[in-house]
């Protein structure tokens, strides 16, 4: 009855009577066959885990990341707090406005400047479109992923609205390097605010004909319902964070609970479901991209008409002797900086706490048990970009 | 010439091209065809005349001469191609089998791809051949048999190269099998429909074999996929075209088109049309039934080994495939090549005096060949607005759900009959 497979099931899974978890719990190893899926396969990305299978069941996985670690946390160390924000945001590219602006959160709190307040607006309004661009491209992603290639070309196309804005606002399609310590690059161009209000106008649109053919299909439904179950303390033990944490029903958002510049003063609700599967996981961004539409109205009418928008640092700026902590609301989840200054103008150590790490410690414990289809629509739904996590 | 700034010339020619040569080359070239056609081709043609009878047409003997004299009076042709029309091999190579059924596959994968682009908002392929990339699927073609094929080393060879050609010989079979036009068909079966089906039930059995002579995960994975789904669909598939087989008292497929002059059978036996339609769905492994090729799971499916040509093959089998099952349905519910005439009776051009063409088979033709590429539309819709399904309500799905539709749908028209509304070949 017990095996070593059967062991890495949690207590309470233990008494349910799921025939998956039936066949975890006899497998024995002369039927299993072991897969690697990834780095050289369709559904893994750059990441790789291995699964062992009995029939069409999953009875062990272990994920391997690590292919495109790049070192991050220590080139920092070797360059200036403003050198350090392109390669910065590298891990991911898509959603490169919340990577940078953590850290330029936390490196103006060592550095004791205060943004100025239209800054502190433009800086919202970058990343809620950023984020945008990351959902959509996660969206496109779960699309083909579940083989729904409509659903793949459609985010992709919409996406460049948003790169659109953001090409319009700091210069570059993907990476922008406009958050910067002290404020943003450079203020936003005439017209903006119109065309902003005209795109979202369109892409709410939009989001109702993805939610049409997409969310409300009854064969999307029968994929992702039921499937992939995270109670709601598992997934707070196993720490996962994000779209993850609000699909099992606890509506955490980092936007919310601390919140950072200016959120405190826009009016918004945060997204959560309580089914705890895979379609929830797959159905809380979606809702969270329909709330930063109206995140970014609210930003776009209460930014002041003028002012400054970064404060003029001197060069080579010298941080004072201690650490900061700071995290902002990515695509991904709560996405953390923490960085130690020895007083020198380049930081002592910085550390890079990301969602998608966090996320991916939850997928032994779907997967196991689960069948060999249910991979992609488990694996994708948390929300996990594999650059980001090996950084 | 330099990198930067000034006109770059675009040549293909190579550097040291000389016009003299180039002509000089295809002088030689012509001069050694002349002497290998004058020394060896003409004896070789006189002794295979010499040998072989020569096949008779309106008076006159076949040969190389009567083509050649056709050049003067082009009217002498028609008595030939009346003649070769008529023989088996036209029908079985060109009308209505193999290349007829290539051409339609061709036309599919064209339209296919333009149309799901439309869907998509994207605008499909758009170089190849100058307008909307019509030559787009030769230059794929092109590709594929430029391409290396490459064996896993483990593979078992035998049976990794013969399966892709056995896969496309099946699917031609099939076209053997599908009356177009009244009188056009290469093999027409009193068990027909039953024919079909014993065909059909060959591939199955060479998606497992190419699966497990791969030697591969993957695709051995693909295979049991494709066996299990082919296997569960193939009997609502048999049960849904039964109904039919009640209604026109027939398994031969003309007599079935014949029985439908007054009404389609469809309007008797929608359920049956729709599981039947779910099955081919599932019996041509398309979206939302592509779980032996689902791409995220198990990278290809049983196509993960396959490469150069032997892809092609299987996706030319795959269409032909497509095309006999459209055929199918036409044939089955919606009246074959029945339809209005829309084509002149009497159309006799000046230079022949006679009829070119026989205006019922040309009207069948056309209405057989619209309504089966409707349906095959209508088989390529769901790719753009469905997802992949899973295994286990792939099989749910056909052993109990769809087995039960087709059934209700036979008692219906068991009780139609016995009711004395209908009786076995059409109205009473």
């Amino acid at each position: 009855m017990t095996n070593k497979y059967s062991e890495s099931l949690d207590s309470k899974f233990k008494e349910t009577t799921n025939l998956g978890l039936e066949v975890v719990k006899e497998a024995s190893e002369d039927r299993l066959m072991k897969l690697s899926v990834g780095p050289q396969h369709p559904g893994s990305g750059h990441f790789r885990f291995t699964i062992k299978v009995d029939g069409d069941y999953i009875v062990y996985c272990d994920p391997d990341p690590g292919y495109v670690h790049r070192g991050e946390e220590k080139m920092c160390e070797y360059r200036n707090y403003i050198q350090n924000i392109p390669h910065l945001e590298r891990p991911v590219i898509h959603d490169s406005t919340n990577i940078t602006y953590s850290y330029s959160l936390a490196v103006e709190e060592l550095l004791g400047i205060e943004v100025p307040r239209r800054g502190q607006f433009i800086r919202a309004i970058a990343s809620e479109l950023n984020r945008q661009v990351y959902t959509l491209y996660w969206l496109a992603i779960y699309g083909i992923f579940l083989g729904h290639s409509t659903m793949f070309m459609w985010p992709t196309g919409d996406r460049e609205l948003f790169i659109d804005l953001l090409a319009a606002l700091t210069g570059a399609r993907v990476t922008h390097a406009f958050n910067i310590p002290g404020g943003v690059r450079n203020d936003i161009p005439e017209g903006f605010k119109e065309k902003c209000l005209e795109y979202i106008k369109y892409f709410e649109k939009r989001l109702k004909e993805y939610e049409d053919i997409f969310y409300n299909n009854p064969l999307f439904r029968q994929r992702t319902e039921n499937v992939g179950i995270l109670p709601k303390q598992d997934a707070i033990d196993l720490g996962v964070t994000g779209s993850v944490l609000r699909a099992s029903g606890i509506p955490h958002d980092v936007r919310k609970v601390e919140p950072y510049d200016v959120y405190n003063e826009i009016d918004f609700k945060v997204q959560y479901m309580k089914t705890c599967d895979s379609f929830a996981r797959a159905y809380v961004p979606f809702l969270d991209m329909r709330e930063s539409c109206n995140i970014t109205r609210q930003l776009l009418e209460k930014m002041p008409e003028s002012g400054e928008v970064r404060v003029k640092l001197q060069s080579n700026p010298k941080g004072r002797i201690g650490e900061a902590y700071k995290r902002v609301e990515s695509g991904r989840g709560a996405l953390s900086y923490y960085i130690v200054s020895d007083g020198s103008s380049k930081p002592y150590r910085v550390k890079i706490s990301v969602g998608s790490f966090r996320n991916i410690l939850a997928l032994p414990h779907l997967l196991v048990g689960s069948r060999l289809g249910d991979m992609p629509s488990i694996y994708w739904a948390l929300n996990y970009w594999p650059v980001e996590a090996d950084r | 010439m330099a990198c930067g700034g000034g006109q770059v010339k675009m040549t293909t020619a190579p550097k040291d091209f000389r016009f003299g040569s180039f002509v000089g080359s295809i002088v030689w070239l012509l001069f050694w065809i002349i002497v290998i056609v004058s020394l060896v081709g003409l004896p070789l043609i006189f002794i295979i005349l010499f040998y072989i009878p020569l096949p008779y047409s309106n008076g006159e003997v076949i040969t190389p001469y009567l083509f050649l004299s056709m050049i003067v009076d082009p009217t002498r042709t028609i008595p030939i191609i009346k003649f070769l029309i008529h023989t088996d091999f036209f029908r079985a190579a060109v009308f209505p089998g193999f290349m007829y059924a290539a051409l339609i596959a061709a036309a599919t994968i064209f339209v296919e791809r333009k149309f799901l682009a439309k869907m998509q908002l994207r605008i499909g392929p758009l170089y190849a051949g100058k307008i909307e990339g019509i030559f787009q699927l030769m230059a794929d073609g092109l590709k594929l048999m430029s391409k290396e094929i490459i064996a896993p080393s483990g593979a078992d060879k035998p049976i990794f190269w013969t399966t892709p050609i056995l896969f496309v010989a099946t699917a031609a079979a099939l076209t053997a099998l599908i009356p177009v036009a009244p009188g056009w068909v290469v093999s027409d079966l009193d068990v027909g429909l039953l024919a079909i089906f014993a065909i059909l039930g060959f591939f199955p059995l060479i998606a497992l074999l190419f699966s497990w002579s791969c030697n591969s995960k993957y695709p051995f994975i693909g295979g049991l996929r494709a066996l299990h789904q082919m296997i569960a669909f193939e009997i609502p598939f048999i049960l849904s075209a039964l109904s039919i087989v009640l209604l026109s008292a027939s398994l031969n497929l003309t007599d079935i088109v014949e029985a439908q002059y007054a009404f389609w059978f469809f309007a008797i036996a929608p359920i049956s049309a729709f599981v039947f339609y779910i099955s081919s769905l599932a019996e041509l492994e398309r979206v939302p039934f592509d779980l032996p090729e689902a791409e995220s799971e198990i990278v290809a499916g049983w196509l993960t080994e396959t490469s150069g040509m032997i892809y092609g093959l299987i996706q030319l089998g795959t269409y032909l495939k497509l095309y006999v099952l459209a055929a199918l349905f036409v044939i089955l519910f919606m009246g074959g090549w029945m339809g209005p005439q829309i084509f002149p009776q009497e159309l006799i051009p000046a230079f022949t005096g006679e009829k070119i063409y026989n205006a019922t088979v040309v009207n069948g033709i056309f209405w057989f060949t619209i309504k089966t590429f409707g349906m095959i539309m209508l088989i390529l819709l769901p790719r753009g607005i469905n997802p992949r399904i899973r295994i286990d309500i792939l099989l749910h799905t056909g052993w109990y759900k769809l087995i039960v539709l087709s059934f209700i749908n036979m008692f219906i028209v068991l009780a139609m009959i016995y009711g004395g509304v209908i009786t076995p070949g059409g109205l009473q």
